[in-house]
């Protein structure tokens, strides 16, 4: 019997239609021609329903994020490496070293091969550069107008180094607050794509792994570093604010010290927008011991995600859990939690 | 960056701060209303409060374009989303106001209306090019500021033969909200104003003039940022001490005293005062509001659709109308910060960053716990 001629997938004009997660010769097509071939591993190789892997002895972190963006493409990053980068950094956040990721696809019908091709193409690369290989996932089709695209949800697994102990709840007064660079920069690349709102801009989204920088502050100071946390949606104020409730502390912060690049701050000023509410995606905050806070800066700044690392401020005792912030212009405020979604003012 | 952070600098602020402490007169109070929700966020964002002497008093005024807006307004917009399956177009700001029954346009938004934040009123030109098929009404709120660019729209959507596209117009003037507030039955007192910023780069500073010599008030029109809010308390400090009350510019970098004639024109082009309008917190007030005149009744979404006047009552125990008239503060409200947060607002100066609740609550609470 000769083989059956198939077609191989059309990258250039294809679009994805509801075969495509019917389980069938088209599912599979679409698995091996662009899934296996951009993340390609042993274990996604063996293509199984599940990857099996065997683990050190210690403990497991395990996190789960789901990414829904517009626009799908953005300055400096796509839907595809946000999702490699989002789920790795909640990983390290831990202080753990992240293993291994899963990902599940839900794609709108109409969504052109060459997007997805050009999605799971990044999110390979992003995989690679943050050593954490996609090595299970998951596609389903979802009919036109009931998806925005792609949606990607990312599964990851890392392992927390011995005498590492990072949590939430641990910031105590005296502890110095630190940041890994510019604040910001992430929300403002989106919103700079956004079709409705088009002014030019230089600003390209921060998206990063983090696992590289943090393994380098775990290694220097594994008891000294209290919490880590990536201050992503609601940006800055958001995760101070959840640091600080987790805690029950209060936190001041200099608004001099906080490293925010010149066009996050005019683009911020021309859209009413707080640059601390700001989204990244590629920066950490980081609570310590108040004698490591000047090494573990040292560490950052050689790393070229950390370059604009600095101390920003400190824990305090205060049963009202209030982030506080000296202002530049000498007066003291409160820097609350978010309402929402940050909306551009009209006045 | 050029042209902000000149105006945001400490060294400079400490001398205005000396400057005003060695002004003012130990025996009397300053009271200073700041029309603009622009200013009063300006002083809560940055502790202005924090650097002046004890006797002089910010006074927040009602030029928040979102807090003033009656709930009714609000109900006849989603009335338009949900009757007559219109397509509404808004700014931001108007999400979460309050309608009557804990409604909202970010709620009716959920309930499956066609409602669209826009960031210009060429957006909405575009969504009614983009849907010719279907009715796209642009709710059009704000002082003079944001008056032109819809007058452009209106323009533009003739010329275009743009039929499915109209206006629900809200717009509201700056000087006989002032004038409403010092002859109100019961005026609040006031000895000054901090005159609006950008709302005179379009009116110019001569419309306050008739104002300051009939209630003989000063004015300084001031610029939104914090150095500009210091100096412009201290030349209304400088005119009481004086007995003068006159109107002079401290924003004279963007305000001229004609303003931007080409705007008032187009203005005057397309719109018309309404005989009355109902604000939130000062009533009705006379030729206080714009309506599209008779040559753009088509664009004109009232005409269009059949709105009833909705006489909504506000929530309970809100103050917002007294806090909207200067009468009181935030601080007064025993809503704030129990059932009235900026995630829950129960009245309209909470939903506003420049709302004077919002901007007391985000910023502000800080000095009331330390007494």
């Amino acid at each position: 019997m000769p083989k059956p001629y198939t077609s191989s997938l059309n990258l250039t004009t294809g679009k994805v239609d509801l075969s495509h997660g019917g389980g069938g010769r088209a599912m599979a097509q679409l698995v091996d021609e662009l899934f296996i071939r951009h993340f390609d591993n042993d274990l996604l190789r063996q293509r199984n329903d599940q990857a099996l892997f065997a683990v050190p002895a210690g403990r497991l972190v395990i996190s789960t994020d789901g990414h829904v963006i517009s626009p799908l493409f953005f300055p400096g990053g796509d839907i595809g490496s946000l999702a490699v980068h989002g789920t790795v950094n909640d990983v390290s956040m831990s202080g753990a070293r992240p293993l291994y990721l899963a990902a599940g696809f839900i794609l709108e019908e109409g969504l052109p091969l060459a997007d997805l091709e050009r999605i799971v193409a990044s999110m390979a690369a992003a995989a690679r550069q943050a050593n954490t290989p996609v090595i299970t996932g998951d596609t389903k089709v979802v009919e036109r107008g009931k998806g925005d695209g792609v949606f990607i949800t990312t599964t990851g697994v890392g392992i927390v180094p011995k005498g590492v102990n990072l949590s939430g709840d641990r910031a105590r007064p005296g502890c110095a607050i630190l940041v890994s660079g510019s604040i910001g920069d992430h929300g403002v690349a989106i919103m700079a794509g956004r079709e409705n709102l088009q002014f030019g801009t230089s600003i390209v989204s921060d998206s990063a792994a983090l696992n590289g920088l943090v393994a380098e502050m775990v290694a220097i100071a594994p008891d000294a570093i209290h919490c880590l946390r990536d201050p992503t949606r609601g940006g800055l104020a958001t995760a101070l604010n959840e640091l600080a409730r987790q805690s029950g502390v209060g936190m001041v912060v200099d608004e001099t010290r906080i490293p925010i690049k010149a066009e996050v701050k005019a683009a911020c000023e021309i859209l009413g927008l707080d640059p601390l509410y700001v989204a990244n995606e590629g920066k950490l905050v980081c609570i310590c011991a108040p004698d490591a806070a000047q090494r573990l800066l040292a560490v950052m700044q050689r790393h070229p995600l950390g370059r604009d690392a600095a101390i920003i401020g400190e824990v305090v005792d205060d049963p009202h859990g209030f982030v506080q912030m000296l202002t530049a212009f000498g007066g003291r405020r409160i820097v609350d939690w978010p309402v929402g979604e940050q909306l551009p003012r009209i006045c | 960056m050029k042209y902000i952070s000149e105006f945001r600098q400490q060294d400079l602020a400490r001398q205005l701060a000396r400057a005003i402490a060695q002004t003012v007169d130990p025996g009397r109070r300053y009271r200073l209303m700041e029309f603009c929700g622009g200013h009063t966020h300006a002083i809560f964002r940055y502790g202005v409060q924090d650097l002046m002497p004890a006797n002089v008093e910010f006074i927040h005024g009602p030029g928040c374009p979102v807090c003033v807006l009656p709930t009714g307004r609000i109900d006849n917009a989603i009335q338009l989303a949900e009757r007559h399956e219109v397509i509404l177009c808004t700014y931001a700001d108007l999400m979460r106001v309050p309608a009557t029954g804990r409604n909202s346009l970010l709620k009716a938004k959920a309930g499956g209306c066609d409602i669209r934040m826009v960031y210009s009123t060429q957006d909405v030109l575009k969504i009614a090019r983009d849907n010719p098929d279907r009715p796209v009404v642009f709710f059009a709120i704000g002082f003079e500021t944001t008056t032109p660019p819809t007058a452009v729209a209106i323009r533009q959507a003739q010329a275009e033969r743009l039929a499915n596209f109209s206006v629900f117009c809200n717009h509201v003037l700056t000087p006989a909200a002032m004038l409403a507030i010092l002859d109100a039955p019961q005026p609040v007192s006031i000895d000054a104003f901090l005159g609006p910023s950008h709302v005179s780069t379009i009116i110019g500073s001569q419309a306050y003039e008739p104002f300051a010599e009939h209630h003989a008030k000063p004015i300084v029109i001031a610029g939104f940022e914090p150095l500009d809010v210091m100096q412009s308390a201290l030349m209304l400090i400088r005119q009481l001490n004086e007995g003068r009350h006159e109107v002079e510019n401290e924003y004279s970098r963007a305000v001229t005293r004609q303003g931007n004639v080409k705007a008032q024109a187009l203005m005057r082009e397309v719109f018309e005062l309404r005989p009355q309008f109902e604000w939130r917190g000062l009533g009705l007030i006379p030729d206080s509001a714009l309506k599209l005149k008779p040559d753009y009744a088509d664009f004109d979404a009232e005409q269009r659709f059949s709105l009833p006047a909705i006489q909504a009552s506000d929530v309970k125990g809100c103050e917002c109308p007294a806090i909207l008239r200067g009468a009181k503060k935030p601080q007064d409200c025993k809503l704030l910060g129990t059932v009235c947060t900026p995630e829950n607002p129960m009245g309209s100066c909470m939903v506003s960053s420049e709302g004077a609740c919002a901007a007391y609550w985000s910023y502000g609470r800080l000095s009331r716990r330390s007494g």
